[in-house]
């Protein structure tokens, strides 16, 4: 006699809307459970905020200011600078596109969609007049220029870095100003603010840190105990005690600290340069220590092989280590630029008008946009993600393109 | 014939020579600058009339300071009131680093969960908390949450009774009475006995294999002593108070302040989303096999994760998670954004008041250090006995 055979169930859908639900939501009992708690927390938190996002929030705090947000209070006449930069910047990134494509590609594309978005922006033409409008929808024109323009000649890799830093210092130039050249009056630095602000304490703090950053690298690295020790203090000491008391000894103490009446006094008299000489000092100590990683990367081997070469300690340095330690250490400089450009926002504490500053002068200057604090924190938060958010993609990016980890 | 004798390298290609010149020229170089500079100080103090030593810190200070751990009154010295913020500060931290960790845990691990829902979301958490900056994060919290909660007279009610307003939590609290010190004793108790239980049962059930469930055992020492000691003392030791309406606000109960309560909020959620990415990756960083191995062996998912994946996780976990806990002492200088007197808070308000700006930030600098220095001794230990059970 047999047994009679078992009948088994059906095998359980996993295909199709319904399986992917079973598989991916309900595939344990903890799972299911978790479901449903969670979608109940979602319904309980998002349901109200959503109502407010769409329906009570009040934006005109945000939409009135946007010139403000933007570049602080930077002279209205002087504004056809501020679109200059930006066009230059398009331009290069245009010119990135074609000779680097990567990343720069993804960059330059989502740049011209964005500036396409700003210029159409479904917003009153107080907020954003049509100059403003025409401006930025001639960066999207530019960018493809640039595109054009690298297809047509040739531009070497190493020319195009050279570009971008003439680029950075003419950009520097064309915000200030200087007294001497007709056409371009001085603008004060304290007249510098907002997202440009922003944006330039963070750049400019990185490619100022970064040579303070790799000699404080090497130095405690150094075989000589004087200069080990050195440096491995004052890396310790910046990286011990918080951005924000840095920020306001420069703003305190430096003026002390430096003889008055000399070539000095452009830092010794100038509130936002004494808050760039924090922010330099502060991001070479971390800058110093990704280097020394990328130091620590290289092999012992290619020491010994330019030793053998003939190449002295200063050229062992300079043409093996230091090309081979930095290409290792992009990413993570990249990564503390992100970091970089969110810690600039403490500033506003020592009353600089960056872009925070600027939110939070708009509140407390004006009785009509007390109530709009949520809302302009929000729109804050949301720049620097997109910001922050995009840099990081970058250097993902980066970090694949350049196979770091992967030899 | 010329006989060629050596007469030893010349010093200034001599290696050791070179490096001890190298050193001095550095060494007087790096002291004449700091000289130069702290001549400068003193030279401008003098021009401005700013007097350079610690003297005040004895002397009465004269402002209010909001909330303090330790009791402050505006006639105690300069010298207390820099306590009163360093304990603030440490207050902050502690409960923060706690919070953000289990909170950090839980992100991190549902991060790596099969449920998709809760895998997106706590993605989601992550990748936008990270990319805003703190400061942002702490305005919103305070002014856009706490502070825009109802007033005093419609207050939220939770159960507890815990009532939620603009002025702060406040939440029902438990006094202690004459009996407490007591009681004390034998939680205290409660606590050595269930170690004690926990170790000795548990070395019982690795020599003999037979299950002693030594965390029943411990758990139940742990809840027993305690309850026996409570009817044992006689008067109950802890006495429920609740916070009463009066005229402008609650009194009685505990109450955090919405200053205290949007501090807190700001760090922990910060600070969680890059501990969550640390434990994501530390138990990345476990090697599949260790996974499997365990479900060949039979146990369960919980058992898997809490008994072979964490303790090997910890190793790659606990070093960057330190850092993190020091980010997170270092951010709580933010408090002067939004009004909680932390000590570089207070700090600040001593620098108004006694106008001694170069002693009180040499204040801050060592009260700084001084909390890095623990953590970088902490992971220091930690580094130490990892390495010595490393097989």
């Amino acid at each position: 006699m047999t047994t009679s055979p078992e009948i088994l169930k059906p095998p359980v859908i996993t295909t199709g809307p319904i399986g992917w639900i079973r598989t991916n939501l309900f595939s344990t009992r903890l799972n299911a459970l978790l479901t449903v708690v969670v979608i109940a927390l979602l319904y309980f938190l998002l349901r109200p905020s959503l109502t407010w996002l769409f329906f009570d929030a009040e934006w005109a705090a945000v939409t009135s200011n946007l010139k403000l947000f933007a570049v602080g209070q930077y002279p209205s006449d002087e504004m056809w600078r501020v679109g200059v930069v930006v066009l230059i910047v398009s331009l290069l990134a245009g010119l990135s596109w074609r000779v680097w494509s990567g990343v720069a590609r993804t960059f330059a594309r989502a740049g011209g969609v964005i500036f396409v978005a700003m210029a159409f922006v479904p917003l009153s033409l107080d907020s954003l007049d049509v100059e403003a409008r025409l401006w930025i929808l001639a960066n999207p024109f530019v960018i493809g220029l640039g595109y054009l323009l690298a297809r047509v000649i040739n531009v070497p890799p190493g020319r195009l870095i050279i570009a971008w830093a003439a680029a950075f210092v003419l950009v520097l130039f064309l915000l200030r100003g200087s007294g001497w050249m007709p056409g371009l009056p001085e603008v004060r630095t304290t007249q510098l603010g907002g997202l440009m602000l922003t944006i330039l304490l963070s750049v400019v703090g990185i490619v100022a840190s970064f040579p303070l950053g790799v000699l404080l690298a090497l130095g405690r690295r150094s075989s000589l105990p004087a200069v080990s020790m050195f440096c491995t203090l004052f890396i310790e000491l910046i990286r011990g005690v918080p951005l924000i008391t840095l920020l306001f000894m420069t703003q305190i103490i430096l003026p002390l600290v430096l003889p008055q009446d000399t070539f000095l006094d452009f830092i010794v008299r100038d509130r936002v340069m004494r808050a760039f000489v924090a922010i330099t000092v502060f991001s070479a100590a971390y800058m110093a220590e990704n280097v020394r990683g990328g130091l620590q990367a290289v092999p012992l081997g290619q020491i010994d092989a330019a030793k053998a070469l003939g190449l002295n300690g200063f050229n062992v340095t300079l043409y093996i280590v230091l090309p081979q330690a930095l290409r290792a250490v992009i990413p993570a400089i990249v990564g503390q630029l992100i970091t970089l450009l969110k810690d600039t926002s403490l500033v506003a504490i020592v009353a600089l008008l960056d872009i925070v500053g600027i939110g939070r002068s708009i509140i407390l200057g004006n009785v009509e946009w007390r109530g709009s604090q949520r809302e302009v924190y929000l729109f804050l938060a949301a720049v620097f993600w997109i910001f922050t958010y995009s840099m990081s993609y970058a250097s993902r990016r980066l970090e694949e393109a350049l196979g770091v980890g992967r030899r | 014939m010329r006989i060629l004798t050596y007469r030893g390298t010349p010093l200034w290609r001599d290696a050791r020579v070179l490096r001890a010149v190298t050193q001095i020229v550095f060494v007087v170089i790096v002291v004449a600058i700091v000289v130069y500079f702290v001549r400068n100080v003193f030279e401008a103090a003098d021009e401005r009339g700013l007097k350079l030593g610690f003297g005040f810190l004895e002397e009465e200070a004269g402002f209010p300071i909001a909330e303090s751990v330790i009791g402050y009154t505006e006639s105690d010295s300069f010298r207390h009131a820099f306590i009163v913020g360093v304990v603030n500060t440490i207050k902050v931290a502690l409960i923060g680093i706690v919070a953000a960790t289990v909170l950090g845990l839980i992100v991190g691990v549902s991060r790596l969960s099969s449920n998709w829902l809760v895998k997106s979301i706590t993605s989601v958490y992550v990748e936008i908390i990270r990319n805003v900056p703190l400061l942002v994060q702490l305005f919103f919290w305070y002014f856009g949450i706490f502070l825009l909660l109802p007033v005093v007279q419609e207050s939220l009610r939770l159960p507890g009774p815990i009532y939620v307003n603009n002025r702060g939590v406040f939440s029902v609290w438990a006094n202690t009475t004459s009996s407490f010190d007591s009681w004390l004793l034998f939680v205290l108790g409660g606590v050595v006995l269930a170690v004690a239980v926990r170790v000795i049962l548990g070395r019982i059930q690795i020599e003999t294999g037979r299950n002693t469930h030594p965390n029943v055992a411990a758990a139940l020492a742990l809840v027993l002593l305690p309850t026996l000691g409570w009817f044992l003392v006689g008067e109950s030791p802890l006495i429920r108070e609740t916070p009463v309406l009066e005229r402008f606000n609650f009194v009685g109960g505990a109450r955090v302040t919405p200053e205290f309560a949007a501090l807190l909020t700001g760090l922990v959620v910060y600070t969680a989303a890059f501990i969550a990415e640390i434990v994501r990756a530390g138990i990345q960083s476990v090697q599949r096999g260790q996974t499997e191995a365990a479900r060949a062996l039979g146990l369960s998912d919980a058992q898997t994760l809490l008994s072979i994946v964490f303790p090997q996780a910890l190793r790659v976990i606990i070093p960057p998670m330190i850092s993190q806990f020091l980010n997170l002492t270092k951010n709580s200088s933010l408090a002067i954004a939004i009004g909680y007197p932390d000590l570089y808070a207070i700090s600040r308000i001593m620098i108004n008041q006694a106008g001694r700006a170069v002693p009180i930030m040499l204040l801050i600098m060592a009260a700084y250090l001084a909390m890095s220095l623990t953590y970088a001794i902490i992971g220091n230990i930690y580094n130490r006995r990892v390495r010595f059970t490393e097989r």
